[in-house]
This record gives structure tokens, sequence and C-alpha cells, in this order.
């Protein structure tokens, strides 16, 4: 007998587009809610979560705006249901206070970015990697946030899943940061039975209810769900381990910061993954992450047969930074090129961690927007190299 | 004189929670004692009720002072918070808490769009008429003409009359009392509780301290009365000219109908296509 998520997706070789892919990979994860306001290049993500979701005991529901999306999608999250959104930059921008609200109550969600073209309206089916940083810095106050980047289709279902399973685990709101190029590609992908999966659901308290702390632990409280007798208070307001509202005490204040950033802080190292290939006899290393490194790879390959000891650095976890991986790939080399298909964003990180053990060089796409064509990087990778 | 009193409605207070953050004459005391008082008659469990508010006094009617799931959320979304944790869990009864600024102004949108769904959540929208947590700013329910620390020439605009908006967004079950009408207002929320629907039940409530600053009814006592004096029945308002309703309160229950509300709709749809 198989179960609904096996009826809904065989393993085995498919044809499929990134935001399909997101979407059943949101579904092996266990996502049971998701919250959608219509915008393009995410769409194909609600129309596939809208057919899916019912057919396994899921709710799809179609809201009123993006800062509504967000704010169920939280709501439901404390209920129990693995919950998450997609849009696209508007859309992400209006997200961002009840994004900071899920981080400072510490609640697992996904959102999804397909990014497009930007600031405001921009053009909304072409490619760019501009909401890097508000990933990052997007809500106000201080904070620590996880944001992965996928490349490709595979890559789409893949870092979803993990999307869910690193909000649960670290009870923090989750992105993924696709984009217009990833997320309308279709391309073969091999898609692994659910099976061999690992699925990572959060820590319940155990406790009774009036020992229970669930907030503010650097290794992650457990997560009372409503309706289960804890009678939990979840506020956005500084608030002490049991929830209750505390805004007059900077000690309080201090505490609430500190704890929800060194929860990830502390565990950067289990967080983030970069891939790195070609490095042992790299003198120039390609940087880059998302769409772009799909032509970063290419030109890498191309340069090696042309005899250029270039290697191959990608970024799977934008945020937190992945400091160490990148620290050991500018040992490596004596120069690092970094691809982004914006004015430049994660270059300034890589300059902060590398320092002097590599120089940095920055290359956008001839014309934003695009990808960058081989022939152009490869060019910039002849002037860098030599 | 040995034992030691105890008010019936404490068993609903959570521990630690007694503290109230409201100024002295605010309603929201009396308003959250009608809530407790709803629950305590219809005999409901309060582990079975999410408590969603958002920002500005009235949310801090339940937060954190009932015992019972509790999420205090961002300033006008309570609405949209409660979408997610009703259609999460069909089983828990969701309350929300909202104020004239916060439901009205900056969640406006949430409020219409809660109605038209007919979600299953019980709505207490509670009205000063002026936002009082941050000073006494003009709102969108404030009177035609009244002074207030932003408006200091007079109000140029008119203020909503919400239950007509709610009413006509397509609410199962709507209601305006004042916080002095408190047995009406009991046997309201006892029937929002129970409405398979969005119930709205907007409260006009006495705010002393920044609305009386401008109207020059400070007195706590006359400030309750006031809005005994300008309220009206819905049946009598009917046989009233617009000018004799001008600056009244028109309470009653003006919606009660049974219409299909979101989630059994959904719970439908899962049981046709689902598993």
């Amino acid at each position: 007998m198989k179960t609904p998520v096996e009826k809904i997706l065989e393993p085995g070789t498919h044809f499929m587009m990134g935001n399909e892919a997101c979407a059943l990979g949101a579904i092996v994860a266990g996502c049971r809610y998701f919250a959608f306001y219509p915008i393009t290049p995410a769409n194909e993500i609600a129309e596939h979560m809208s057919t899916l979701l019912p057919k396994v005991g899921g709710v799809y529901m179609q809201m009123e705006d993006e800062i509504a999306s967000i704010a169920s999608v939280i709501g439901s999250s404390w209920v129990g249901r693995k919950s998450m959104t997609a849009t696209s930059g508007p859309g992400f921008s209006l997200m961002q206070e009840n994004i900071g609200y899920a981080i400072m109550t510490e609640t697992p969600c996904v959102i999804v970015d397909v990014q497009r073209c930007g600031p405001s309206t921009g053009t909304v089916s072409l490619p760019m990697q501009g909401d890097v940083y508000q990933a990052r810095h997007g809500s106000h106050g201080e904070y620590e946030t996880i944001a992965l980047a996928p490349s490709s289709v595979k890559d789409t279902f893949l870092l979803t899943i993990e999307a869910f399973n690193l909000a649960e685990a670290y009870r923090t709101p989750v992105t993924v940061l696709s984009d217009a190029l990833v997320g309308h590609l279709t391309e073969s992908v091999e898609i692994p039975d659910p099976s061999t999966i690992t699925i990572i659901e959060r820590k319940r308290p155990k406790e009774p209810p009036e020992e229970c702390r669930p907030f503010l632990s650097e290794d992650v409280a457990p997560m009372p769900i409503f309706g289960s007798g804890y009678r939990v208070h979840v506020t956005g307001s500084t608030h002490d381990e049991r929830g209750f509202r505390e805004v007059e005490r900077p000690l309080f204040i201090d505490n609430v910061v500190r704890k929800i950033c060194m929860k990830i802080q502390k565990h950067r190292n289990e967080i983030v993954k970069v891939e790195t290939r070609y490095l042992e006899d790299a003198d120039v290393a390609l940087l880059a992450y998302g769409s772009v490194a799909r032509s970063a790879l290419y030109v890498v390959k191309r340069a090696r047969e042309e005899g250029l000891k270039v290697g191959y650095a990608r970024l799977i976890t934008l945020w937190p930074f992945p400091d160490d991986a990148i620290l050991d790939v500018a040992r490596k080399v004596n120069k690092i090129m970094v691809l982004e298909n914006n004015m430049g964003q994660i270059v300034n990180e890589v300059r902060r961690v590398v320092g002097c053990e590599a120089e940095v060089t920055f290359l956008p796409p001839r014309i934003l927007g695009t990808i960058h064509e081989p022939s152009y990087t490869i060019k910039k990778l002849n002037e860098v190299y030599e | 004189m040995s034992e030691a009193y105890h008010h019936p409605l404490m068993k609903y207070v959570r521990k630690g929670a007694l503290r109230q953050p409201h100024c002295s004459g605010c309603g929201n005391g009396i308003i959250a004692q009608c809530m407790l008082r709803a629950i305590d008659e219809l005999g409901l469990d309060m582990g079975k009720v999410a408590f969603v508010s958002g920002i500005g006094c009235s949310s801090w009617i339940p937060s954190p002072f009932f015992n019972a799931d509790m999420l205090h959320t961002t300033h006008g979304r309570p609405l949209a918070f409660a979408t997610g944790v009703k259609l999460g869990n069909p089983e828990l009864r969701v309350v929300v808490f909202t104020g004239d600024g916060d439901g009205a102004a900056i969640g406006g949108n949430h409020l219409i769009h809660a109605s038209r769904r007919n979600i299953e959540i019980l709505t207490v929208l509670v009205n000063n008429r002026i936002y009082g947590m941050t000073g006494g700013q003009v709102a969108p329910t404030t009177p035609h003409g009244m002074k207030t620390s932003t408006t200091p020439y007079g109000n140029l605009e008119h203020p909503f009359d919400l239950s007509k908006l709610v009413e006509a967004a397509g609410a199962s079950y709507v209601a305006r009392w004042t916080a002095f009408h408190v047995k009406q207002l009991v046997s309201s929320i006892k029937k929002g509780l129970l409405k398979e629907g969005f119930a709205f039940i907007e409260v006009e409530t006495p705010c002393p301290v920044q609305y009386g600053r401008y109207t020059g009814v400070k007195d706590p006592v006359e400030s309750l009365l006031m809005l005994k004096r300008l309220s009206v029945p819905v049946s009598k308002a009917r046989s009233m000219s617009e000018e004799e309703l001008e600056g009244r309160i028109v309470i009653g229950e003006f919606v009660d109908r049974d219409v299909v509300g979101l989630t059994k709709a959904y719970s439908r749809l899962l049981a046709e296509v689902g598993a």
C-alpha cells in the first residue's frame, strides 16, 4: 500500500521545473500548510501545492497579501504543522516584519524567494541575486538567520527538504533563495526514494507545563504546540524563557538578542554547506552560488581544458556565511573571483573572511539579469589569471 | 476570615500575570471579564481555546492574562495569524482580540478578508476611537472634527462603521455593544464562541486618559455612562433619521446567519480529494 506521498512522487528520473521540485520537496519534507499570494516567478510552486496538499491532508491558503501569507504560516506552525510560503522580491519585502516575528518567537517555517530583477516591480521573469542581503538583514533589529541557494532543479528539491530540516532543528525561519532561472528551469532530475531521505522534526517538551521553558536556549528550546495543554504564551516583544513579556529591563533585552543569535552562531558549522571542486592545484577559484554557479562550473571545466588551473567553490548556504570553509578556499588559491548576478553582495562577505589570504575580484554578468556568458567570464578569468 | 476570597474566574487567569497594564477607567478589564464569564458559562476548556492578538491596548486583554495558548503577534495582523491557527487545527476555538487601529487601520484588509472567508474565528474589536497606547493620535474611528494629538485643527475624515463593513464582507455574526452593556456582551460572546463562521463583536470602550483628554470627559464613571447615553438599540435606530443618529452608537445584533465556514468547507474538500 502506497502512502499518499508515494502516490504523488515516484522515485526515479523525472523531467520537471525548479518550482515544481520545490513543491514536491516541501511535501516530502512534511509540509502540510502553504500560504501564498500570486507573484511571478513563484506561481508554479503555488499551483503544485494547491493540487498536492489536499491529497496528503494539507492546507493550501491563498491569502490577501504576502504579509498575511507569512503570518498564517507562523500561526499554523504553532499548531504543529510544517509550514511554508513562496514569493519573489516584492512579496519578500512585505514579509520582512513577520519574518522577524518568526525569528523572535523561534517559529520554524520556510520562505521560498524566487528572486527576480529589482528594485521595486523591476522585471518579473528575469533572474537576479538582489535579495541576498534582504534575506540576511531584511527585518529590523539584530538577529541571525539561515538562507540556502539552489543551483539546479534537483538542488531545489533537496534544499527545500534541507530548509525544513534546519527550520525544525533550530526553530527558526529558513529562506530558500531561488531565482527566476532556477525556478523556471526544466531539466531531468533523479528523485531519491523518500525512505532514504532524512526528515527532522522539532523537539517537543517532555516535562510538565509548569516546568517547561519553551524559549531562549542556545541549544534550541522544546516547542509546545497549541492545544497540547502547555498554554504557551508567544510574543514578538522581548520575553523571558517562559515567554512572558519583559520590555523594560535591558538585561532581558540583552538575553533575547544574544540567545536568538547564539542559537545559530553556535551551530554554524553544523548548518553551513559549501561544494568545492578542482581546488587541489588551483591558482584561481571561481566562487558562485545559485543559478550563477551553473555557468561558473562550466567555465571552470572549459578553462581546465585550456590548461588554466582554476578551482570552483559553490555556496549552498549563504547565511550564516560559511566563514571557515571560504577561508580554507582562500588558503588554497592566490585569487578568488566572485561571480554574482548583482552589483556585489556576497563578495563583501568573501572579502571580510578572506582578508589577505587571497586577492578577491568581483564579476557581475555583462548584462545584469542574464546569465554569465561563458566566453565573457573566460575573457575576464584570463585577465585575472595573468 | 481565614478563608481567602477567590474570584470565581481566577482559574482562567495565568499564574503570575495579574499585573494589569491598562489605565484606570479603561474598559479593557470589563471586556476581559465578559470573555471569561462567557467561557465559564459555556463550560469551555481553556486548553482548547487559542487567543490571538495584535498590537495596542486591546491586545493586552488576553496577553498574558488569560491562561490559554496565546499568540501575541505583530501590529494589524492577528487575523492573518489566526487564519493559520484555525486552518492548522480546526479543533481549537480561536479568538482574536484587536483594536480599532490594529483591526481597522493597519489590519483593515485582513478584517475584510477574514469576514469574506467566513472563517470560524471570533473577533472582539475593542473600539476606543483613538490610538491610546501611542499617545492619542487620530484613528479611523475618531469622530469627524475631533481634535487629537495629530489633528490639532480637528479631524477632516469621517469614521468607519466597522460593523457595517464586516457585515457587507460576509461575516456570519455581527454585533456591537459598549463596555457598559456587560450582560448583552457576555451573551454575544457566547454566541460568537459557538458560531461556525466568522463572528465579529465590536465593543465601544471608554478611554478616559487619551480620548477623554480631547472630549473633556476624563472621569472613568462619567466616560462609561457617556457610552450608555449615546447608545441606541438597533431596533430603535431603524426608525431614526441619519441626522438623529449622528454621534450615536447603534448597539445590538446586526447579523446572525448560518453559512458554512471556511474550515468546514476545507474539511469537506479534504474528504473528497484527500487520502
